[in-house]
């Protein structure tokens, strides 16, 4: 079947986001209010570490100033990667298409 | 998720800065001569590095209610094996800790060698066996970038239990709590990543197979095989 890898693909994502749903509405019902869930799993790793009195010794040598920053460079991210990927296979497409003809 | 700016005490963090710098020259030297031998296959090497830019962009929710991002590496791995790979990871992790606090210059070390050389290695070992024993391609490469995404963190769980064992239990009772933290949470997202991978690699066999060949990824066979299948 030609489409058997997207049909699969697609089924994948379709259950991973389900189960987010499903989980997201359990989770949401246990908080208490002004909690948050979701957080990152380097956050949780970073209270474990700090409950045994641990003081990191380094800190980072730029932060983003705010929530709204580290987006912007997480989607600048995506999008580099993004456009890249998609020139070459655009390009690579047309050259075989040029080469059929 | 990488390990966190100065949450790797001395000497672990020397440590893995120097085990991992043998790995990024090597890559480097590979690299190099792909970029004079084999200038065919630089595209390829755009997508794949860029490809680690994209997925370890997304930070997604799993089962345990945090969230965590996929590596990418898995497609650079099955291409052009561990070596090259490290350094891809490099220029990523550069990024994301000078720009977005994320990881960090003193684990740099520790993180290019969990995301970057042993997770890939894994991927590239299984995909070598799974090509000798003709396993199919698509399947072999969803196994690839399975293992690449969580084997990283299963050794990003075991560097830390190594800096911070337990006071009761030692380093095998703190290795189990970070597995609890990151590899059980990697685990959905392992599964989306190896499918992606594998419908990415899909796309590159129908553009230029001939590359896959040349790279020693698939033989002419696999991929004459693979294109009767697809009609």
């Amino acid at each position: 079947m030609r489409y058997k890898a997207e049909i699969i693909a697609g089924l994948v994502i379709a259950v991973f986001v389900a189960i987010f749903i499903f989980t997201n509405s359990a989770i949401q019902q246990g908080l208490s209010e002004g909690e948050e869930s979701w957080a990152g799993a380097d956050a949780q790793a970073e209270e474990f570490i700090s409950e045994s009195g641990y003081e990191p010794w380094f800190s980072p040598l730029w932060e983003p100033p705010s929530g709204e920053i580290e987006s912007l460079f997480f989607s600048l991210q995506a999008a580099i990667g993004a456009l890249i990927i998609g020139y070459f296979f655009g390009y690579y497409g047309a050259q075989r298409k040029k080469g059929t003809n | 998720m990488h390990i966190m700016e100065g949450f790797l005490p001395s000497p672990w963090w020397q440590f893995w800065w120097l085990v991992s710098l043998p790995f990024l020259a090597f890559g480097l030297h590979q690299m190099k001569a792909i970029v004079r031998e084999r200038r065919e296959a630089l595209p390829l090497l755009a997508v794949a590095g860029a490809f680690v830019f994209v997925l370890s962009s997304l930070k997604l929710p799993s089962v345990t209610g945090s969230c965590s991002h996929p590596t990418g590496t898995g497609l650079s791995a099955v291409l052009f094996g561990g070596f090259v790979t490290s350094v891809l990871a490099l220029i990523v992790l550069l990024y994301q800790a000078l720009l977005l606090a994320h990881g960090g210059i003193t684990t740099m070390g520790a993180n290019v060698f969990s995301m970057g050389i042993a997770g890939p290695l894994v991927a590239w070992a299984l995909y070598r066996a799974g090509k000798q024993v003709n396993l199919n391609t698509f399947i072999n490469v969803f196994i690839a970038a399975f293992a690449a995404d969580l084997f990283t963190y299963v050794v990003t769980s075991f560097q830390l239990a190594l800096a911070f064992p337990a006071a009761e239990g030692g380093i095998i009772s703190s290795f189990a709590a970070f597995i609890a933290i990151f590899a059980l949470t990697q685990v959905p997202l392992a599964v989306v990543e190896g499918v992606i991978v594998a419908l990415t690699f899909k796309y590159i066999i129908d553009v230029r197979p001939d590359i896959l060949v040349k790279l020693d990824v698939l033989t002419q066979n696999m991929v004459n095989r693979l294109k009767e299948a697809a009609v």
